[in-house]
């Protein structure tokens, strides 16, 4: 597969880089709003539609933006599409809005925009960078609707707000709590990890990590560490 | 030859006190609690006893099967998980209660942190409270075919009076084995003459209770209010046999004196200013997880620094 190109890039956001489990940035949507896979596949597609957009625009704005002022600048972009997005929810999908609630607006200082801005966007060219943007959301929407289902089947025994688990089942409610978040992320994590170490061990290189910040946002560059709120 | 020529490196002198010997006096000494929780509701205690320990036991061998880890059931300290976990159910959860305890408590609390002597919490209070969240209306169902009302501390909660004789010997509603005073006190008393625990956790943890409700309770120095709070609840099952757990108390003399107190405060506020009636669990997790920080302040000195220099 050709680097950079648009299959590369989605392929990179799904699997190779998957935000949420390999990367794992943006922990502070993940967890709180998972409680339910429509919660979740809607936070992902939130958060798509302004990663999409604005690695979009920064790519176009790259050499215009000087780079003593590149993550205020970043931020006022990203800003104003998490606006749009939020603006657009309310007005058309109200019952995300207050399921979302407060974590829309926080999409500004999710790790995973601020993160793809400064490592793909300010570098490359436009149409990569959408598709990094879209590869990446879509990776996040994925783990977030995973999360969300594992947490609503164990938690209230449905899935979608289908009742899926017989009437005998009574739902371990803990799931739908902070610490089922935890539960249900770690669990998935080490499967994932699982399958990767198992890949490696058959000759096929899945871990193949160049580009991005490589999620240690505790070592993180100082002024993204100010401004990015992980 | 005699042993005094044999030529080995040190130690020299070994203690007899095992892992194994250790869990084992603290199973006899949760005998007369699980007894008298088995006489007081029956077979249902029984096979709840059973079904968690055979799960704690089974989880951790499967376990260290699977990982290819050497299998460690042998020392006893799973059985004591899986008891003290019975202990801390109510007789009529359903089987599977028991058995999802079990398996959380071995495997998220204990395995996954790198087995006994790793867990940063107690794993049956750690289950317990994973219960408490998860299924709470199951967990804090005490109507069996002879106890019908609350439990003693919900009534004093609410104000009304208890029969503290029969919360001493326990004829009371509660888990299976927190309700009598007596048997837990029996099996502690012979946890402290064999020297498994001492007093130094256990006693401040009760003293600092008694003057956090002597102080905040509303009664002042009312024996009956503050006996009723002795006997009732999960405090003298945690105070003996859960706030002295090897693995997750401070290791410094003077840092066991700060986790009593700290216990004891923290369960005085979850009692008296709290929702519901009982806190012990909670207070002990709560204090599990501060305990690397007390044992961070009450770090002794090396020999040789510190003092002043002559």
């Amino acid at each position: 597969m050709k680097e950079n190109s648009a299959l590369e890039r989605l392929k990179n956001g799904i699997i190779t880089e998957n935000p949420t489990f390999v990367l794992t940035l943006g922990m502070c949507p993940t967890l709180a709003v998972t409680t339910s896979a429509i919660n979740g596949l809607g936070m992902g597609l939130t958060t798509m539609a302004v990663l999409a957009l604005s690695n979009m625009f920064i790519s176009m704005l790259r050499k215009v933006i000087p780079d003593k002022v590149r993550i205020p600048a970043f931020i006022v972009i990203i800003a104003s599409f998490v606006t749009v997005v939020e603006l657009l929810l309310k007005a058309f999908i109200p019952s995300l809005y207050d399921a979302l609630g407060l974590y829309i607006p926080l999409i500004v200082v999710n790790c995973i925009i601020l993160g793809r801005a400064e490592a793909y966007a300010s570098k490359n060219k436009v149409i990569p960078s959408l598709f990094d943007g879209i590869g990446m959301g879509l990776g996040f929407t994925l783990a977030l609707t995973i999360i969300g289902a594992v947490r609503e089947l164990i938690g209230a025994g449905q899935l979608f707000n289908i009742q899926v688990m017989p009437d005998s089942y009574v739902p371990c409610s803990i799931f739908v709590l902070a610490p089922g978040a935890f539960f249900v992320l770690a669990a998935l994590t080490a499967i994932q990890n699982k399958i990767r170490i198992n890949g490696e061990k058959k000759g096929r290189d899945m871990s193949k990590i160049q580009s991005g910040c490589g999620g240690d946002c505790m070592n993180c560059n100082k002024e993204e560490a100010e401004h990015g709120n992980c | 030859m005699s042993d005094l020529m044999k030529v080995s490196s040190n130690p020299h002198i070994r203690s007899k006190v095992t892992t194994k010997s250790i869990m084992l006096a603290v199973v006899v000494a949760l005998l007369p609690a699980a007894g008298f929780g088995i006489y007081n509701f029956g077979l249902d205690a029984l096979i709840l006893i059973l079904v968690t320990i055979a799960t704690t036991v089974l989880t951790e061998y499967l376990y260290e099967k699977a990982m290819h880890k050497p299998v460690t059931i042998g020392d006893f300290s799973a059985v004591v998980t899986g008891l003290l976990l019975a202990l801390n159910l109510p007789s009529t959860a359903p089987w599977w209660i028991a058995v999802i305890g079990g398996v959380f408590a071995i495997l998220v609390v204990k395995m996954l942190f790198g087995g006994l002597g790793q867990n940063f919490m107690n794993p049956a209070l750690g289950a317990r409270c994973f219960l408490l969240i998860s299924y709470t209306s199951i967990m804090c169902n005490f109507q069996t075919d002879t106890y019908t009302g609350a439990t003693p501390l919900a009534a004093l909660k609410a104000g009304e009076d208890v029969n503290i004789l029969d919360m001493v010997i326990g004829r009371t509603a509660g888990t299976i084995g927190e309700t009598s005073m007596i048997a837990i006190v029996i099996g502690a008393c012979f946890l402290l003459l064999l020297g498994v625990i001492d007093l130094r956790i256990p006693g401040t943890y009760l003293v600092s209770f008694i003057i956090f409700l002597i102080l905040f309770g509303g009664h002042g120095v009312d024996p009956a209010f503050i006996s009723a709070h002795l006997a009732g609840g999960g405090l003298m099952l945690g105070a003996f046999f859960m706030a002295t757990d090897y693995v997750t108390r401070p290791i410094t003399k003077k840092g066991q004196y700060l986790y009593g107190i700290f216990l004891g405060v923290l369960t005085g506020i979850f009692r008296i200013f709290g929702p519901s009636a009982e806190g012990v669990s909670y207070a002990i997790i709560i204090g599990n997880l501060i305990v690397p920080l007390i044992e961070k302040v009450t770090l002794p000195k090396a020999f040789g620094k510190g003092g002043e220099r002559s």
